[in-house]
């Protein structure tokens, strides 16, 4: 091993270009997504069991808000990517083989080919519905955003993630109550919506779902299982996805410590030469 | 190869000789990896193998993601999905792709910056110079069409703004307009043009790139002090330069393991952070997003191009003298394929004799000025274009010509540059001085 005293001078201007290459990548990472879909109002930062390189989704939430889902959501949205058979996923809500076959038998889809109606099969994916007009719900916590700025520095999602999932739950526990008539369609009065005012009526209220494990179905608790379900359902791998991050970037930086070494060794005979030698 | 006078590989064995005499490609693969490279380069020549890494891995990831996806305006968006959901680490192909892009443009910013720093385009290496901007060029119009695939919300507006630059050429730009879309707006026509393009292109970009290497090959690198390997024997090239393999390879690989630790991180942990949430809803032509923003690699040309508004003297002068044929908007996309086109004229608006930024004490000030000038704008290309968002994009658009036309030829004839060293090896042993026998403290120990 050959090593060297460096020079105060020299760890001071490495230490300057450290913090200069950090903070350009800082700043053009930051620069990345700098709008998300209008001004959102309140958002409610909640946290989920599925964030952060270690967490993972709850199995018995993610049921819960299928219950939900399925009880009321689908009422007017659809789900219309996802299929029906991943709800036996591991790492997602874990049904069993047996559990998906008899939820998908309990809906009934239209088949074009049938040109009838016929119960679903696992193979199928989640209806379409687009009765009234309300948008599919298969990727609607990453088609929104919850957290901005500030300025369009990206800042805040980077330490707050960009809050899809966060404004989908302010959304629903936002309503104030108010109501208010516009072009002949009544608008409902919500904290989290931009402008304060959309056409959804309140859909959860206390008690409306029987959760199969005995938690109280709360608005608060509907909001936040409903979401992490859409969560799951916007991103189905994210358990492997996370895997993978912590797989790799444990694999590189290994790989960077001994690429480091062996540079290091590499280049100490053109570095470090001996005066007698030259 | 290079004029650097270096060893070249000698067939010895029988088959090796039967081998040469057919095909010398092994001497040129030879020449290619054992070129002699100035041993002072830093830290900020890395770029070019991140920049090879990431043409490999679009390319490679991009062709798997063409077996799954669909071209058509009805599947597109859910292909994407089905890619996402059903394909065996469709997700992951799709997100290294997607976020490689932004990879991409990294480096080669800090490529690009690095060259203007140190002079890399001056005399003899314009050509190098001109293909990397070409190569640049052409990044971006591949990005820009691989954005429009997934056919989302912004997608599909991004391609319906950024064809309508061409609209705004007087007289013939609604049929130029028409003729690249395939129609009147942007459709199917449109959707599969731009697959085949963006397919096609990186294999033109990965052509240019040969063409890159081979000019710098040529001339040899540039390097930190702007000075040139001796060339007058084997020897004294020698004690400028070691051999690319194994000295540089192994470094640079170091560099990008490091790089790839953060891009794996982003992948794995925040996929979505340098996207938009508007891309996950599906193209909808009646529904335009409250605010159309590009990728932030695109965001600092998207300010320039906004910049020029009507208001602005200079367009109302050109204005004036064109009689009214230059707009405001023609002058905003004159002004953006400016910006990029005023960089291929840099070896001959740069009037200085001295290659290196290190040497130059009044162009350093004015190059850090570009590059916060260049973070300004990327930002300000991110703002709604209005009230004080567009004075600063203005501002910043104005030094951006004003540094390549004014500043630059000035500087040649006003600075007077500073002590160079006479050679790369005083150069570099400056930085790792010879090393006393007799001091224990700082002297090496081998193991």
């Amino acid at each position: 091993m050959i090593c060297r005293k460096l020079h105060p001078r020299k760890i001071d201007s490495i230490m300057k270009r450290i913090l200069l290459v950090s903070g350009l990548i800082g700043v053009l990472l930051g620069a990345g997504n700098v709008f998300a879909a209008g001004d959102a109002g309140h958002i409610e930062d909640i946290s989920f069991s599925y964030e952060g390189p270690f967490g993972t989704f709850d199995p018995e939430q993610l049921q819960r808000g299928l219950v939900v889902y399925q009880e009321v959501c689908a009422a007017c949205h659809g789900l219309k990517y996802v299929p029906l058979r991943t709800l036996g996923d591991k790492g997602g809500l874990d049904l069993s083989e047996s559990a998906v076959k008899s939820f998908a038998r309990s809906i009934e889809m239209y088949d074009p080919e049938l040109e009838d109606y016929r119960e679903a099969l696992p193979t199928d994916n989640f209806p379409a519905n687009d009765s009234v007009g309300a948008p599919d719900l298969s990727l609607i916590t990453k088609a929104r955003a919850g957290f901005h700025g500030p300025e369009g520095t990206g800042m805040a999602q980077l330490f707050q993630g960009i809050g899809g999932p966060e404004y989908v739950y302010s959304l629903l526990v936002g309503y104030t109550g108010e109501e208010k008539e516009e072009a002949g369609s009544l608008l409902y009065g919500n904290t989290a919506f931009s402008g304060g005012y959309l056409s959804m009526a309140p859909p959860l209220s206390e008690g409306m779902v029987e959760f199969a494990d005995g938690t109280p179905s709360t608005v608060e608790r509907m909001a936040e299982d409903v979401t992490a379900f859409l969560v799951w359902a916007a991103e189905p791998k994210m358990m492997a996805r996370k895997q993978m991050g912590l797989i790799s970037v444990s694999l590189l930086i290994l790989l960077s410590i001994l690429l480091y070494l062996t540079n290091k060794k590499l280049w100490a005979p053109i570095k470090y030469r001996k005066k007698a030698e030259d | 190869m290079a004029g650097i006078p270096h060893d070249h590989y000698e067939p010895k064995t029988a088959i090796e000789k039967w081998f040469h005499r057919r095909l010398p490609v092994v001497t040129i693969i030879y020449d290619t990896l054992m070129i002699p490279t100035p041993k002072n380069l830093n830290w900020m020549w890395i770029w070019g193998i991140v920049l090879t890494f990431c043409l490999a891995h679009q390319i490679i990831t991009g062709i798997v993601l063409a077996m799954h996806y669909t071209p058509h305006v009805n599947h597109a968006f859910a292909s994407v999905e089905h890619i996402m959901r059903n394909v065996n680490s469709g997700w992951a192909l799709r997100y290294l792709h997607q976020n490689g892009a932004s990879l991409f443009f990294l480096a080669a910013y800090f490529h690009i910056f690095r060259s203007i720093y140190y002079g890399s385009y001056k005399a003899p290496r314009e050509i190098t110079w001109i293909i990397g901007i070409l190569i640049f060029f052409l990044m971006m119009g591949t990005a820009f069409m691989g954005y429009v695939l997934p056919w989302g919300q912004m997608s599909f507006w991004a391609a319906t703004v950024i064809s309508g630059l061409f609209g705004a050429i007087p007289g013939i730009g609604e049929p130029i307009q028409t003729w690249l879309l395939g129609g009147p707006a942007v459709d199917n026509a449109t959707l599969n043009r731009f697959f085949s393009l963006h397919y096609l292109l990186p294999f033109v970009i990965a052509g240019l790139v040969v063409v890159h290497i081979w000019a710098f090959h040529t001339t040899g690198n540039n390097n930190p002090s702007g000075i040139e390997v001796r060339r007058t024997s084997k020897e004294e090239a020698k004690k400028d330069t070691v051999p690319f393999w194994p000295y540089f390879v192994i470094k640079d690989f170091f560099a990008l393991a490091v790089i790839l630790v953060v891009f794996f991180a982003i992948v794995g942990f925040m996929p979505n952070y340098l996207g938009h949430p508007d891309n996950y809803i599906e193209a909808n032509p009646l529904v335009t997003p409250e605010h159309i923003v590009p990728e932030w690699y695109f965001l600092p040309f998207y300010a320039i191009l906004r910049a020029f508004t009507s208001d602005v003297w200079i367009v109302q002068l050109v204005s004036f003298f064109t009689g009214g044929i230059i707009d405001a908007k023609f002058f905003g996309v004159i002004a953006m394929f400016g910006s990029i086109f005023v960089m291929v004229l840099l070896p001959w608006l740069d009037t200085s004799i001295i290659r290196s930024g290190k040497y130059r004490p009044m162009f350093k000030w004015w190059f850090v000025l570009l590059i916060i000038d260049f973070i300004v704008l990327t930002w300000a290309g991110s703002r709604p274009a209005e009230g004080i968002y567009s004075v600063i994009s203005l501002a910043g658009s104005a030094y951006w010509f004003l540094f390549f036309l004014i500043v630059l030829p000035l500087l040649g004839i006003l600075e007077s540059p500073s002590k160079r060293p006479l050679s790369i090896e005083e150069d570099f042993n400056a930085h790792y001085p010879d090393i006393e026998d007799d001091l224990p403290e700082t002297a090496p120990t081998k193991d």
